[in-house]
């Protein structure tokens, strides 16, 4: 059966990111002037200006920082699911699902240890997912 | 330069009804409160020469009421664009750019009449980074820095309820709200689980409604023979953060309502023993505890606890969201122009049962988007000297 939740389109300066994705390689963009790690992709520094900045591997690691527990699904969802902000150990968050754990707030702690774990929803797209380090 | 002092309002007035009007499309409940308020300012459409809106463009706010303006302002980020407008339109008539300011909103959020939809494009930044997880507008997004709140402060589930019970008391107190009757922490933790922390009552209302505001310089306002008091804006700030809630610095607090707040005081001189009364847009019952602490009325992690305590609701030492708010007045999709009609109200001493007393001072406080933007007015009715 077709994947029929909404799929990113990749532009120019996230391609990369995607493409990652693609090949199960979590990347994130690094300014190579003063340092900050960043996403969502952008071709220069948010915080220094600099365009100097490169595309670099991260481990797939972090923490849970925050979460919601949507019990109204998004249409073709099925609910109850975790919506996610994961922060990597290299510093960025970004938005993802909690997988592989009960969605139930009691059991639910913020700064749980999390891994990516790629799932590839269409030929094209893969959807970085996170779940708790065992 | 200082906009304090350099504008008022007076003209200012909500459409007909609120809540549930099918019979009304969006631009005609701009159009509604536009000649509402006009009427009350006792100025005719054709000296109107400066248009403000969201939501519909200025450009078909301006021909539906046949006005040509030399002076537009479509600024659209959201619930508080309305209390931006109030700030570029006091900027605009102090530059003298336009003379009378028309400020105006509607829509038909809960009946769809004549709205356009706005599907997210998925090459769009949230298109790609929050849709493919199942996002599914406000209340899965909103809500996404109260479990780290909780954690972080303390608040608990039953603290983050007792928003929704002491806005529900000042709604009994307003013929207009639609929600007037009292509820519980328990009717709200036992209302239908939303998204988590969110249940039913912690969500705002989706209605149908618009308002608008006339606004002059404020030494025209001084001279005009009005049935109400003018309402002259002390001080004002904006601000903007993050086009998605996942990009937010820190998911206990907005940088945009602290940036928005700071200038807005700064601005108009005062402290914050001074402010009578507080509207702070409350889409989600977060939102006010969010408000009291970045606005400094509180010290971090103590806005729940100075909510449950009884301070905001009526006979509290700090009256806030007077009028019931998003969750038990009204909620069009693009609250901040009630929250700004609440505290006119107040400041004319037209708000009924639910008067504060002696109120010289009130302060409106607006979110646009998910904490996306901000902006914050200080209004005062006594006049400049």
């Amino acid at each position: 059966m077709s994947y029929n939740k909404p799929l990113p389109k990749a532009t120019p300066e996230t391609r990369p990111f995607w493409e990652g994705c693609k090949v199960h390689e979590l990347r994130v963009m690094h300014c190579t002037d003063c340092g900050h790690t960043y996403l969502y992709p952008r071709p220069f520094c948010p915080r220094c200006f600099s365009d100097r900045t490169e595309w670099r591997r991260a481990s797939g690691r972090g923490k849970l920082h925050t979460f919601v527990i949507n019990h109204r699904p998004a249409p073709n969802f099925e609910a109850p699911y975790i919506i996610a902000i994961i922060e990597l150990d290299e510093g960025p968050r970004l938005m993802s699902n909690l997988v592989g754990v009960e969605p139930d707030p009691a059991k639910l702690r913020v700064d749980t240890p999390v891994e990516v774990v790629f799932e590839d929803v269409t030929d094209e797209i893969t959807l970085p997912k996170f779940r708790p380090v065992a | 330069m200082s906009l304090r002092y350099a504008a008022a309002v007076v003209g200012a007035q909500e459409t007909d009804t609120v809540g549930v009007i099918p019979d009304k499309s969006a631009i005609q409940l701009h159009a509604e409160a536009a000649r509402n308020a006009l009427r009350d300012a006792g100025i005719h459409k054709n000296e109107v020469d400066g248009i403000f809106c969201a939501g519909q463009s200025p450009v078909a706010v301006a021909h539906y009421l046949g006005i040509v303006p030399r002076y537009l302002d479509g600024t659209s980020v959201g619930g508080c664009s309305f209390l931006i407008h109030v700030r570029h339109a006091a900027a605009a008539l102090k530059a003298g750019l336009c003379n009378v300011a028309l400020i105006t909103h509607g829509e038909s959020g809960r009946s769809r009449v004549g709205m356009d939809p706005r599907p997210p494009s998925p090459a769009s930044i949230p298109g790609q980074f929050e849709a493919p997880y199942g996002v599914a507008g406000p209340p899965t997004m909103f809500g996404m820095g109260v479990a780290r709140y909780m954690a972080r402060y303390g608040l608990t589930e039953e603290q983050l309820a007792y928003v929704a019970v002491a806005q529900r008391k000042w709604a009994m107190l307003n013929p207009r709200a639609m929600m007037r009757d009292p509820i519980t922490v328990d009717d709200v933790l036992n209302s239908r689980l939303i998204c988590w922390p969110f249940h039913l009552l912690h969500c705002c209302l989706v209605t149908d409604g618009g308002g608008a505001l006339v606004m002059v310089s404020a030494e025209r306002a001084k001279s005009m023979d009005l049935p109400h008091k003018p309402v002259y804006l002390l001080g004002s700030g904006e601000a903007c953060e993050t086009p998605m809630v996942s990009g937010m610095a820190d998911f206990t607090s907005s940088a945009a309502f602290r940036v928005a707040g700071e200038q807005a005081f700064r601005e108009a001189g005062i402290s914050h023993s001074d402010v009578d009364h507080l509207m702070i847009y409350d889409a989600f019952a977060h939102l006010p505890i969010y408000g009291l602490e970045d606005l400094g009325f509180v010290k971090r992690g103590e806005a729940g606890a100075f909510i449950a305590e009884g301070n905001t609701e009526p006979g509290g030492k700090l009256p806030l969201n007077t009028n019931g708010g998003g969750l038990s007045y009204t909620h069009t999709g693009m609250y901040g122009m009630f929250a700004i009609q609440e505290s006119m109200r107040q400041l004319r001493g037209e708000a009924g049962d639910r008067q504060v007393k002696d109120c010289t001072i009130s302060v409106t406080h607006g979110v646009g988007g998910m904490f996306a933007a901000a902006a914050t007015l200080v209004w005062t009715n006594e006049p400049p000297k």
